[in-house]
């Protein structure tokens, strides 16, 4: 076997050396009902050559995006990364590190995730930022823990263009702790009212921005509202990238922003692994209270700068019970792949490529909103945006998958039974040429 | 102390007479070179991806359009990949040498598994697709859900859960809804071993449960006694590692899962040591109800400096029905998602991630898993055993092991074969550092006095492991021979000295802010 370095005869003298006779004498506590005759009812081993063979088959059932004209969106973002960024990442020292418990041989990851922190905090407008969360909508499930322990209160107003997984996985996380969630109906093209369902046991007002529909909003009467009632604003950003362009969370107010960094550095990937991010003001509250890890700066016996894991009795290894969140692994190499794309990109590579993307979503709104029976929805929108077709989205998308484009989210998918049935969530990015958008509003055309 | 733009400190410092280092005019020591941070070498105007012009089209931001400076440096490719590539060479690295961090099975990471990741038809596909386009992928899960439940004689799994700990969420959420659907939403009392990870007590939390701790015996396993003590009808569940924390079997598992279950309790096994028995035993035949798998830790998906992982959580038939979504079923010759609540079968209590999961772990522990296939399991878990056996054979005479007899995956010695040396646990393990290894997990478990628990996995040659033992042995005697500034000074080959963790915790430094005199020249 490829991947096991011991011989026949190593086995041998090395059972020799312990003092038993078999393998086997080293399984004695296993009990005897629970022992195996032989192997599990699966197949034997096979080479490099047959695993990926098998892998090929399946992978060819797949429509990849970069074989369509690809407009999917929704909480994840086709973007060009890099191909630097992919390289570095499977340095075998970035790669097959572990979290950095020994920071004199870990100063690699752990001064690209104070890199990364700043990078963050910056980008949000916040003053510190964590070393990353699972995903953002892990984030914001944990942003809201921690707005109920910060003002020791146990009521969340979910809007209800919050992306409905990001809700759900939110309800989640709070059903058991006796936070109450409400999530309001969605209002795709405008927002709802949140500002009516806080009261003085609101912990926390949870806006997404742009919202799942596309449309970009103005925070700062939420915040204002929020603040007013001792309530905290948590800023949810799906599609980071639009921070190049927009005002950032933090400037309208924001107590904590979490967000999807997946846009930069990471790719598709199907859903995952991506990287949450998290950030939120210096407050001695808030940092008592922050999930997951932290880099901090530091010096060594010799007085040189050096970083840390830090505040380390926030979290499940040194408080176990009392713990701010169980999180222990996190998305370290995804955040690596992020700070590293964004050191390429840089502010003005970012403003570019925000740029690129909220004119390509121009382009493609003017192209489908000429199509006859086609609507916009959203009258403002980043890169993302929906329209109303005149039929249901969810079969029109089918139909449009043999004309090699994927042309989005039906909004059907993420709300079912709300009647939205006819609502299509359409993403463009850089990555879109001319001819994917000529290509999208023909067929369009076609197929209604 | 100040600190100029370079990273090093404004003072030079010297230090060769503690056995430290010269210092260097440039800062750099030979092939470990200096490196700044990217706010201290890169510049705002700066880009390292050309992009075509924009059209100059009007906004559509409804007047919100960012007018201030973010503050994002920039570097251009060359001198990106140097930054990046000189802070790597400041990482250990399993691909590096042995990395023994007990309960984390850091074992080799093939590459064939990074290479499957990323093809096309895996890697560049999304979540939110039209089913129909992405059934190859729908297959994988199916497969791999095959393996993982065949492994542990399990009638379900849910893929979701983003690593272990999230996992543990996932079960013990699945054991809250039960107990609600059953009408005992009073039992709210988890049991949870000393020994345990801190995941543990922090996910019963999470679920509204309160912990019980169950002391550890002589023996370093679950003390039966009073665990049956602790029995009764307002218990929820146990949570209990297997192997566990001290790398031993608990051998009256049976008989655990058989008084947990008649008390009226579900049996959570944390599956964080499932590498040394994987392909030799199956955790259903034990009778567990909920046990997370870390595809990073027994099926190798790389730990990337501290994630990601992949949590995929098996259930027993008395909690499949409250099994989160989303999750994949066979539907004739097809695959369909299920990803409503109200559209699955059981009763889910409900969702705990956007998306499907980690799909990128799933690709790589499916190639690790196929590679090996059942026989190759077997012997990995079978090497695992024997190469922490040995290890403890062979320094058993010299270290301390916690506990009598044999081990298995993983070796636990404490601290008394440093009493009266003057060097602790910590110092121990930073001495192993110049010595080129990475040290073992410290300080855990919390029932063993200075503990340090020793995994090697199975990915380490004989030979390999003797260099280890011979090095651990040299500086056991060492230790007792009163050689004590080799520890307390440790270390000094590493591309730091000691870090001072207090100072950290004391005044937090989490984010970079440009040097009072730059500002004030700016000003």
């Amino acid at each position: 076997m490829r991947y096991l370095p011991l011989t026949p005869d190593d086995r041998e003298a090395m059972l020799a050396t312990i003092g038993v006779q078999s393998i086997d004498d080293l399984f004695l506590d296993v009990p005897e009902a629970a022992r195996l005759d032989g192997p599990v009812n699966l197949p034997l081993r096979a080479t490099e050559l047959e695993v990926e063979r098998a892998f090929a088959r399946m992978a060819k059932k797949n429509i990849s995006a970069g074989e369509a004209a690809f407009f999917v969106g929704a909480g994840a973002y086709k973007h060009h990364v890099p191909s630097s960024v992919d390289h570095l990442i499977q340095r075998s020292e970035f790669l097959t590190a572990y979290t950095p418990y020994q920071p004199e041989i870990s100063q690699g990851t752990l001064q690209t995730l104070f890199e990364f922190q700043t990078q963050v905090a910056r980008l949000t407008g916040m003053d510190v930022a964590n070393a990353s969360m699972y995903d953002g909508s892990t984030a914001c499930a944990e942003a809201v823990l921690m707005a109920a322990r910060v003002t020791r209160r146990s009521k969340a107003v979910l809007s209800g263009n919050l992306h409905p997984h990001y809700a759900a996985a939110t309800h989640t996380a709070c059903k058991y702790m006796d936070i109450a969630t409400a999530s309001q109906a969605p209002v795709p093209g405008a927002l709802d009212d949140m500002i009516a369902a806080i009261d003085e046991e609101t912990a926390c007002v949870v806006v997404q921005n742009p919202d799942v529909f596309g449309r970009v909003h103005d925070l700062a009467p939420i915040a204002e509202a929020a603040h007013a009632k001792g309530a905290l604003l948590i800023a949810v950003v799906t599609e980071i990238v639009s921070l190049g362009l927009m005002k950032s969370p933090g400037e309208m107010g924001a107590d904590i922003v979490v967000g999807e960094g997946q846009s930069i550095g990471v790719g598709l990937q199907f859903g995952g692994p991506y990287v949450g991010l998290f950030a939120c003001r210096n407050d001695r509250n808030f940092l008592r209270n922050m999930p997951g890890r932290l880099a901090g700066e530091t010096v060594d016996a010799a007085g040189r700068r050096g970083f840390v894991l830090t505040l380390s009795t926030r979290e499940q290894h040194i408080r176990r019970d009392k713990a701010t969140s169980n999180i222990c692994t996190n998305s370290g190499l995804m955040a690596l792949a992020f700070t590293i794309h964004m050191t390429l990109l840089g502010e003005k590579g970012l403003r570019q490529l925000a740029t690129l993307n909220h004119e390509a979503a121009c382009t493609l709104a003017d192209a489908l909103a000429n199509v006859p029976g086609v609507e916009l929805v959203t009258p403002t929108f980043f890169n993302e945006f929906t329209v109303k077709l005149p039929k249901d989205a969810a079969g029109v998308t089918e139909s449009l998958i043999a004309k090699g484009v994927l042309a989005g989210v039906p909004a059907s998918r993420l709300y079912p039974g709300k009647g939205l049935d006819n609502l299509l969530i359409i993403a463009a990015t850089e990555t879109n040429t001319q001819a994917d958008i000529d290509l999208f509003a023909r067929a369009l055309k076609e197929v209604l | 102390m100040a600190m100029n733009t370079q990273g090093r400190p404004s003072r030079p410092v010297s230090n060769i007479e503690q056995g430290g280092y010269a210092d260097t005019f440039s800062g750099s020591r030979g092939l470990d070179q200096a490196e700044p941070l990217i706010f201290e070498r890169g510049r705002t105007d700066i880009t390292g991806v050309d992009f075509p012009k924009a059209k100059g089209t009007k906004a559509r931001l409804g007047g919100l359009e960012r007018t201030d400076e973010i503050g994002l440096p920039g570097l251009t490719e060359p001198e990106a990949m140097r930054h990046y590539v000189r802070l790597s060479r400041k990482n250990y690295a399993i691909d590096l040498g042995l990395y023994p961090l007990g309960s984390c099975t850091m074992k080799h990471n093939p590459r064939l598994n990074e290479k499957m990741a990323r093809l096309a038809g895996f890697g560049d596909i999304h979540p939110l697709q039209p089913q129909s386009t992405v059934q190859g992928a729908f297959e994988l899960m199916g497969e791999l859900a095959h393996w993982l439940m065949t492994l542990t004689n399990t009638p379900c799994v849910a893929m979701s859960p983003k690593a272990g700990a999230h996992g543990e969420l996932c079960g013990m959420m699945a054991i809250r809804a039960a107990l609600d659907a059953r009408g005992q939403s009073g039992r709210r009392r988890v049991l949870v071993p000393e020994s345990a990870h801190g995941t543990n007590p922090a996910t019963a939390v999470q679920c509204g449960f309160y912990c019980d701790e169950i002391p550890a015996g002589p023996d370093g396993r679950v003390d039966m006694d009073a665990f049956k003590a602790k029995l009764g009808d307002d218990v929820a569940a146990i949570m209990l590692t297997n192997p566990n924390t001290c790398g031993l079997f608990e051998r009256d598992i049976v008989e655990i899962a058989r008084l947990i279950h008649e008390a009226g309790g579900y049996f959570y096994c944390d599956g964080a040591n499932f590498n040394a028995i994987v392909g030799r035993v199956r955790p259903g035949d034990l009778g567990i109800d909920a046990m997370h798998i870390n595809l990073h830790k027994t099926f190798s998906t790389p730990h990337g400096g501290g994630g990601p992982g992949a949590g995929p959580t098996v259930f027993s038939e008395a909690l499949a029905p409250f099994a989160p979504v989303p999750y994949v079923v066979k539907d004739g010759e097809g695959w369909r998602m299920v990803e409503q609540e109200d559209e699955a079968e059981g009763e889910p209590f409900g969702r705990m991630v956007a998306f499907h999961g980690q799909m990128g772990m799933f690709t790589r522990a499916l190639s690790y898993m196929m590679s090996h296939g059942a026989d190759g399991l077997k012997q990995a878990a079978e090497d695992a055993v024997l190469n922490a056996n040995y290890i403890l054979a062979r320094l058993k005479h010299i270290m301390t092991p916690a506990f009598d007899g044999t081990c298995m995956h993983e070796a636990l010695f404490d601290d008394r074969f440093l009493k009266d040396t003057g060097v602790t646990t910590l110092d121990f393990a930073k001495a192993m550092i110049d010595e080129g290894y990475h040290p073992m997990t410290m300080y855990f478990p919390l029932v063993v006095h200075g503990a340090m628990l020793i995994e090697p996995t199975e990915t380490e040659s004989k030979s390999g492991l003797d260099r280890f033992c011979d090095t651990l042995e040299s500086l056991a005697k060492a230790a007792k021979d009163g050689d004590t500034v080799r520890f307390t000074s440790a270390p000094v080959h590493a591309p730091t000295k000691r870090l001072d963790e207090t100072r950290a915790a004391r005044n937090p430094v989490l984010v970079w802010t440009p040097p009072a005199e730059t500002l004030e020249a700016a000003e």
